[in-house]
């Protein structure tokens, strides 16, 4: 409910959010075992005597995973601990089959890094400070609805390798927390490290929220949202849970330390059914796996087999090919895009045009189709390969796009298109002259007014010749020979 | 037909010769077993046999060897295994309620080990709860008795495997250890009791008690028993990431009886002025036969010793407390139904542990919780390595091997230690060798009242091959007196 004083109560306060990422690494296996960690798989059929707890077995450490969280580390800007230790959570639940969760608490893989997500108004960077990125294993999934008046446990999940990101509360707005929830994405997606995919949970976004008044540098009492489903909803619930927490202290009440869902069909939180013995999770190393240890040197060689991340893609990006910053961001927001893009314009030598079919014809098509950029079916070289046959005056620019839909729909080559199609364009003066001879010949006296003057009449005479041609004849070569002919 | 007490040695090459079909010996073992009353109205040392899958895998082998396949060092032996350990034909309930018929679908790479040696394994032995005790009272199958004196226990937590030993149904059997639970038995039952090194034998499929302090162990009627098993499980697995990769030496000694240029160290905190004199006497008499084969003999101390079993019962029950919270009802074991989750978790744990485990479950969960783990965990851990220290430093000052006593006591009868504080004194010598992860051995030292006393052997890490040196050589020398 909103009543008129809301406004001027909200100017008041300001909110204080910490964001808490899981990222499900995309590893061939799970975290502690030789299971598939496979999303999709008939329930429990990815489980073995490990991720099944059953007794007596232990857990052997997934290096696979290690190797991608350490990439996700430094991707971040986090520094890599040359010694981090997994830890117990224990609590009690029927998807956590050993009664805890490997994880690692006091000593995690990587602290102290970081974001930048735009600027501030003094135009000082706005950089969001990342505290900590570590392993764990996920829980598996309790399947409430499925049978009546029970609760089916599917433990495939059981045992795959996150990474949890940790951000300060640095983030001040829905807004900002947008911003640096996708450019987190997006440094994710450029490291390769996770499917992202938040619909099947390979990516969970939860929030710590409380207020306090403009100004202040206390922080008030903290609630956790979970079950955000997407980024935008990340925004409209931390919008809705400020309005709730503004509404409970302007009414002369505290805010209750609770964790909330996100209900994003009613656009508000409700609390969440609390788990047995959640409160105190009694961390202790692990004794079944002793501390992972890295060198110096296998993080400095993680780190050189790092890419260019989206920030120094964008600078070089400017650099390089002179584009604007609109095009930029719409090139550079997918590395497997960017990397399409260098490859026609370098192959081009004019990346300008490169970026507009890229940003025009290239990604309306994915659009339209719903296909990655790395199954289309026009590759990069093609796609060069038709902007110069542009360039050099084989087909016309009309031609081309219609060669470039029949590429999408067949991946064959432009030139066996443009052949196939009788698309290439004729710049042989000879037949031209032909098609020039008998449009002059059609029409004698506007050829006369033009001779005496009226050179507006000569897009006209081209216009006539293109005609004639079929759409095929060079429009320079046409202007040229119809000049050639005022000027006898 | 030979004796299943003829030895690991003498059984597996007569076996691998053809001589002795591993079929006949098997069922000599059951014979024995059958003939001591191994049974529940017995000793009740055996909670399964597996007869026909035992005499199946005899015959199987020899059939093996006549086709020319090399007899291992186990050939034929017929093994019993301790029931916290994975076998795939019989159950493993830990001794517990809440795994009553439960079967891995899974084996332990210790029996696996067992089994690529040529061993049969034929009975999975009773024990305390969760291996939880020191005298096998603790089963939720009723007590085991010890053979050499029915009314007294053979120690614990092995204690069905040490007594199954000591009847001479085996002559060699897998235990395991947390704090003592192989040495003691073996003292009690007056055979020869081995605790690797921590990280020497796999523990995958060894049913977790406190992790850190977990490892497989031996027993064997003889120290070459022993010494031939220890030799055939140990090794680095990959599906034990504490498990070292450290080469595994050949514990079979020559018959040599020299001991000279060794150090033994007699560290004065296990000879304390409480110490029972008679088993003080009998130690200190092997410690004498030790300097005459030889070995100087050196008076040491390792101060932080009598911090052991309060560290031990503080780490020892956090671990539990985590590694136990697997038995809740959900994917295997015994289930209290009940209308509600949170219910379906008490009835399922209140009805299916016993008082002693509870007891430690709730003791491990208090001192992990928030604004104590500093206090009693972290603190623990930092005794501990004063302890482990102790030990590198005597170690360090040139001293191979320490000689102690196992036990304070010999075997005491059953249901007389009912303050559980009682109970844990029995581990005073065994827990620090636990609790610095180093090796160590229990022999029979001689006789108190014809009770058998245990004389203790410790070594630094990965030094089992000098333990079994001294412990052959003192074997041989006290023959005479200690049988």
């Amino acid at each position: 409910m909103t009543t008129p004083s809301d406004g001027a109560a909200r100017e008041k306060y300001e909110m204080v959010v910490g964001l808490e990422v899981h990222v499900q690494l995309r590893t061939r296996t799970k975290l502690f075992c030789n299971c598939s960690a496979e999303f999709g798989a008939p329930p429990n059929r990815n489980t073995c005597p490990v991720c099944l707890a059953l007794p007596g077995s232990l857990p052997v450490l997934n290096e696979s995973a290690v190797e991608l969280a350490t990439r996700a580390a430094l991707a971040l800007g986090a520094e890599v601990q040359e010694e981090s230790v997994f830890a117990r959570k224990n609590y009690f639940y029927p998807d956590l089959p050993k009664g805890y969760q490997i994880s690692q608490f006091d000593q995690p893989l990587a602290t102290d890094g970081g974001l930048v997500i735009g600027e501030r108004p003094d135009g000082s960077p706005l950089r969001i400070g990342i505290t900590r990125v570590h392993m764990e294993e996920d829980a598996g999934k309790s399947i409430h609805d499925r049978f009546p008046s029970a609760t089916a446990i599917d433990l495939n999940r059981a045992g795959t390798p996150l990474i949890e990101i940790v951000s300060e509360p640095d983030i001040r707005s829905s807004a900002e927390a947008g911003s640096y929830c996708r450019l987190l994405r997006q440094v994710l997606e450029y490291v390769d490290v996770s499917d992202l995919n938040m619909e099947e949970g390979s990516l969970r976004v939860d929030a710590n929220i409380s207020i306090r008044e403009r100004g202040s540098t206390r922080l008030g009492t903290k609630t956790e949202v979970k079950n955000l489903n997407s980024f935008s909803g990340v925004e409209r619930a931390l919008d809705a849970e400020f309005a709730r927490q503004v509404a409970i202290v302007e009414s002369g009440h505290a805010v209750e330390q609770q964790t909330l869902l996100w209900d994003a069909d009613r656009g508000a939180v409700r609390p969440a059914r609390t788990k047995e013995g959640s409160d105190d999770y009694r961390y202790f190393p692990d004794p079944d796996l002793p501390p992972l240890r890295l060198t110096k040197d296998w993080i400095a060689r993680i780190r050189d087999k790092l890419p260019e991340l989206p920030d120094a893609k964008r600078r070089r990006f400017a650099a390089e090919y002179k584009l604007g910053t609109y095009d930029i961001d719409v090139l550079t927001a997918s590395p497997r895009v960017a990397e399409y893009f260098e490859v026609v314009a370098h192959a081009r030598g004019d990346a300008k045009t490169a970026a507009n079919w890229i940003m025009g014809e290239v990604l309306a098509t994915l659009k339209n189709t719903g296909v990655s950029i790395e199954r289309f079916s026009v590759r990069p070289a093609d796609l060069a390969t038709l902007l110069d046959m542009v360039r050099s005056g084989v087909v016309s620019n009309t031609a081309a796009k219609r060669i470039f839909a029949l590429m999408v729909e067949s991946g064959d080559r432009p030139e066996q298109i443009a052949e196939r199609e009788g698309l290439t364009q004729v710049g042989d003066d000879t037949q031209i002259d032909v098609w020039v001879d008998e449009v002059l010949s059609s029409q004698p006296a506007e050829w006369q007014r033009y001779l005496g003057g009226e050179k507006k009449l000569l897009g006209v005479f081209v216009g006539a010749v293109m005609k004639k041609s079929g759409g095929r004849a060079d429009p320079r070569k046409v202007n040229q020979l119809l000049a050639a002919r005022a000027g006898k | 037909m030979t004796s299943p007490a003829a030895g690991v040695a003498t059984l597996a090459e007569q076996h691998g010769a053809g001589n002795v079909r591993p079929a006949a010996t098997v069922s000599a073992a059951f014979a024995r077993a059958a003939e001591v009353r191994a049974g529940p109205d017995g000793l009740n040392a055996i909670l399964a046999l597996d007869r026909d899958g035992a005499l199946g895998s005899a015959e199987e082998l020899a059939h093996r060897h006549q086709q020319g396949q090399r007899p291992g060092p186990l050939a034929g032996v017929p093994i019993v295994v301790k029931d916290n350990i994975a076998t795939l034909t019989m159950p493993t309930s830990c001794g517990s309620r809440i795994l009553e018929g439960y079967v891995s679908p899974y084996e332990a790479t210790v029996v696996t080990r067992l089994r690529e040696a040529g061993a049969i394994v034929i009975a999975k032995t009773n024990m305390d709860e969760f291996a939880m005790g020191s005298s096998t009272e603790n089963s939720a199958y009723g007590p085991a008795r010890n053979p050499l004196d029915p009314t007294r226990v053979p120690g614990g937590s092995s204690g069905g495997s040490a007594a199954c030993v000591a009847a001479g149904i085996v002559p060699a059997a897998l235990g395991s250890e947390t704090g003592g639970s192989v040495r003691q038995p073996a003292a009690f039952c007056g055979i020869v009791g081995v605790k690797p090194t921590y990280g020497r034998v796999s523990r995958y499929g060894l049913v977790a008690f406190a992790s850190s302090l977990d490892q497989v162990g031996v027993f064997g009627r003889t120290v070459d028993d022993a010494a031939i098993v220890v030799g055939a499980i140990a090794g680095r697995d990959r599906y034990d990431s504490t498990s070292a990769d450290v080469q595994v030496d050949t514990y079979q000694s020559p018959a040599t009886e020299d001991l000279t240029g060794l150090v033994i160290g007699r560290p004065r905190e296990y000879f304390p002025e409480s110490l029972d004199s008679r088993i003080r006497d009998r130690c200190d008499a092997a410690i004498a036969t030790l300097r005459e084969l030889g070995a100087t003999v050196r008076d040491v101390s390792l101060p932080h010793t009598e911090l052991a079993i309060p560290v031990y019962y503080i780490i020892a029950p956090a671990e539990a407390s985590s590694n136990l919270a697997r038995f809740d009802g959900v994917r295997y074991g015994v289930r209290g139904a009940a209308p509600s989750l949170r219910e379906m978790y008490e009835r399922t744990r209140s009805g299916g542990f016993g008082p002693e485990v509870t007891r430690r479950i709730l003791l491990g969960t208090y001192v992990l919780s928030a604004g104590y783990y500093d206090a009693y965990y972290k603190k623990a851990q930092e005794v501990r390595a004063l302890i482990a220290d102790d030990f590198r430093r005597v170690f360090g000052s040139g001293v191979h091997v320490l000689f102690t006593p196992t036990a304070p006591t010999t075997a005491f009868p059953l249901g007389t230690r009912s303050d559980p504080y009682d109970m844990y004194l029995s581990d005073i010598f065994t827990a620090t060798a636990n609790l610095a992860g180093i090796p160590a051995l229990s022999l029979p030292v001689g006789r108190v009242d014809g009770l058998p006393v245990g004389g203790q052997l410790m070594a630094r890490h990965f030094n089992e091959a000098v333990i079994f040196r001294v412990a052959y050589a003192l074997e041989r020398a006290l023959g005479g007196r200690s049988a």
